[in-house]
């Protein structure tokens, strides 16, 4: 009936497994490194690899012109789809972990729909959360307007009990009422106002700049080492909410601290690029596949496999009509939806090894 | 190592649950099984005594200390409550998901130590062979053995498992209570146990404790609580203490 496995054997399997999963981890890290690399050579004028890294290593090298292509241009739009891949992923991990919901991400909680509304409240009213931001007045709203959302779902969860129904529900709840206020705003606008927004909820890269990079690094140097420290008690809630309880884990205060964490993320990711949807699923549902749940793994692959996506994303972007940049959000849909459905299906349940 | 529960009320919210429960002193390596109908306070006596519920009246003390001072770590590794119906789907081995119960309580790198730890409890279990599978996979005899032996994997002093072997067919409930009964000799920890099955308490446990309606109505052998006529009117039936041939305890009981 059953093999006798001996102590040691045990041991060799489990050391073959957490080998398979930095193997795992190493791979999808090399992709992406390609893909960074296909992304800032892929463009409008032909250059070369090897004159992008020439003017990669020495700016000057080729001439002004090469130099705010690429470094005014094309790497900042190749970074940021890195970063806000990233962090979106991230996000909807720590969101799938806590929530218990494989279909959890941060546009579940109204995140993304709160942040369109504080964008359109700029280009319609021109009215501005916090003053004088200038030329970051859309971006700024839409932060402000997603963290606020985030902060109420904190609020009302404690008042409630942070249950992940209750959360949910509130998700729902803020997701439609933004969406009204939304439609009502898209009411009052002019036409030109519209066109504005309709852009702005597209999802487009092109609002990268190294300002905002330097943001998105920083927030995600410490929200990828916060889930690392915190990984024992987020793998445990993965057994279910009493088995966490009863192994020591503080469940309600780990929810507390990973929505803050998430929030900060999700509100960065989506006043950035606008609404991206689907890397938040898609990321980590592929992560989970490769390496399981155990968050050590799981966290940084959700990450990796995000950016990946939203790299390979603003690559085909920009190749699929020479000369024409698709907004990323149509992209990522219209693509990743066939790509994810065919990787569930051709997947079997017993992966995990 | 000694537990002694006094005057202990807990409940939930404004609903009170146990009513006074005062258990004199249960020694190391002592198994007892705490017994009574559906909603007579089982989870909750449990869970005061794991900390998860605080108590609104009275204590439990381990080696003289109230459980409700201990730290939440120390208090995890020293008291392992096993919650009821157990199963989830979550993408963990066997080893992972036993790996992570023990890593709650001893720091975030795993140590080679650790390891040792999982596969000799693995081992103990007889689980050696699902140590690679998915937890999704297994049956429902195998899910409720990996609780057990996240459980027992802490080694801590106090086990409470409730109602172990609800689900289970009659191979699986002997192995898990003898593969407990296995881990007392080894290790010495007080264990207690929810138990629905009367005749399965009375072959593993040490002492019974009959609980109703949050307060306990008896508290011995189980020779003597098995022939109380409280048994038969706590569960509302009509019961019969026998002896088999081979010297066990059967409860017989009917409707009245």
């Amino acid at each position: 009936m059953s093999v006798d496995t001996s102590a040691a054997e045990m041991r060799q399997g489990y050391a073959l497994q957490v080998a398979r999963r930095y193997g795992m981890i190493l791979a999808v890290a090399l992709l992406l490194v390609v893909s960074f690399l296909l992304d800032v050579t892929t463009g409008p004028g032909n250059y070369s690899l090897s004159t992008v890294a020439e003017v990669f290593a020495d700016p000057m090298s080729h001439g002004v012109r090469l130099k705010v292509i690429v470094w005014d241009y094309r790497l900042p739009v190749a970074v940021t789809a890195v970063l806000v891949g990233a962090l979106l992923a991230v996000a909807g991990a720590q969101m799938q972990t806590i929530l218990n919901n494989p279909l959890a991400e941060p546009f579940t909680l109204g995140v993304s729909a709160a942040a369109s509304f504080g964008a359109s409240l700029a280009i319609v009213m021109g009215f501005s959360v916090i003053p004088a931001v200038g030329p970051l007045l859309v971006t700024t709203n839409a932060f402000v307007f997603a963290l606020a959302t985030c902060g109420f779902i904190l609020f009302a969860a404690r008042l409630k009990g942070v249950g992940s129904e209750t959360m949910i529900l509130f998700g729902i709840a803020i997701f439609f009422t933004f969406s009204a206020l939304l439609a009502l705003m898209q009411y009052m606008a002019s036409e030109d106002q519209i066109a504005r927004i309709v852009f702005w909820m597209m999802g487009s890269l092109s609002r990268a700049s190294w300002e905002k990079i330097g943001i998105g690094t920083l927030l995600l140097c410490v929200a990828i080492p916060f889930s690392l420290y915190r990984t024992w008690p987020m793998t445990a809630l993965r057994m279910g909410e009493a088995a966490a309880e009863s192994m020591g884990v503080d469940v309600a205060r780990l929810r507390v601290e990973m929505l803050i964490c998430i929030s900060l993320l999700a509100a960065t990711a989506v006043s950035f690029v606008g609404t991206v949807g689907f890397v938040g699923l898609v990321g980590p549902h592929i992560a989970r596949l490769l390496v399981g749940e155990d968050q050590r793994y799981f966290v940084p692959l959700s990450a990796l496999v995000g950016a990946l996506v939203l790299s390979l994303t603003s690559l085909i972007s920009k190749s699929i009509t020479p000369g024409i940049i698709y907004p990323i959000g149509i992209i990522t849909s219209l693509i990743g939806v066939p790509v994810f459905v065919s990787i569930i299906l051709s997947t079997r349940r017993e992966r995990l090894s | 190592m000694t537990l002694v529960i006094t005057k202990l009320c807990a409940g939930y919210g404004r609903a009170r649950v146990l009513h006074g429960v005062t258990v004199p002193e249960v020694p190391s390596g002592a198994f007892v099984g705490v017994i009574g109908p559906n909603a007579s306070g089982k989870s909750t006596l449990f869970k005061s005594i794991a900390g998860l519920v605080t108590p609104m009246n009275g204590q439990v003390l381990l080696d003289g200390e109230d459980v409700t001072h201990l730290r939440r770590r120390d208090r995890a590794r020293r008291i392992a409550y096993m919650p009821q119906a157990f199963g989830c789907n979550a993408l963990l081995t066997v080893f992972e998901s036993v790996l992570l119960a023990l890593k709650q309580t001893t720091g975030w790198r795993v140590k080679s130590d650790n390891l040792d730890r999982v596969s000799d409890t693995l081992k103990a279990l007889d689980l050696s062979h699902l140590a690679s599978r998915g937890i999704g996979d297994l049956s429902g005899g195998q899910t409720q053995m990996v609780a057990v032996a996240q459980t027992i994997v802490r080694s801590p002093q106090v086990i409470l498992l409730d109602e172990p072997t609800s689900a289970l067919d009659l191979h699986h409930q002997l192995s898990i209570m003898s593969s407990i009964r296995n881990e007392m000799d080894r290790k010495k920890p007080v264990v207690m146990a929810a138990l629905h099955d009367l005749n399965l308490a009375a072959k593993f446990c040490d002492r019974l404790i009959l609980l109703r309606e949050g307060e306990i109505l008896a508290d011995g052998k189980p020779e003597d609580i098995l022939a109380l006529s409280e048994i038969g009117e706590t569960y509302r039936v009509i019961t019969h203490l026998e002896q088999t041939s081979r010297g066990n305890l059967y409860v017989d009981a009917r409707l009245p």
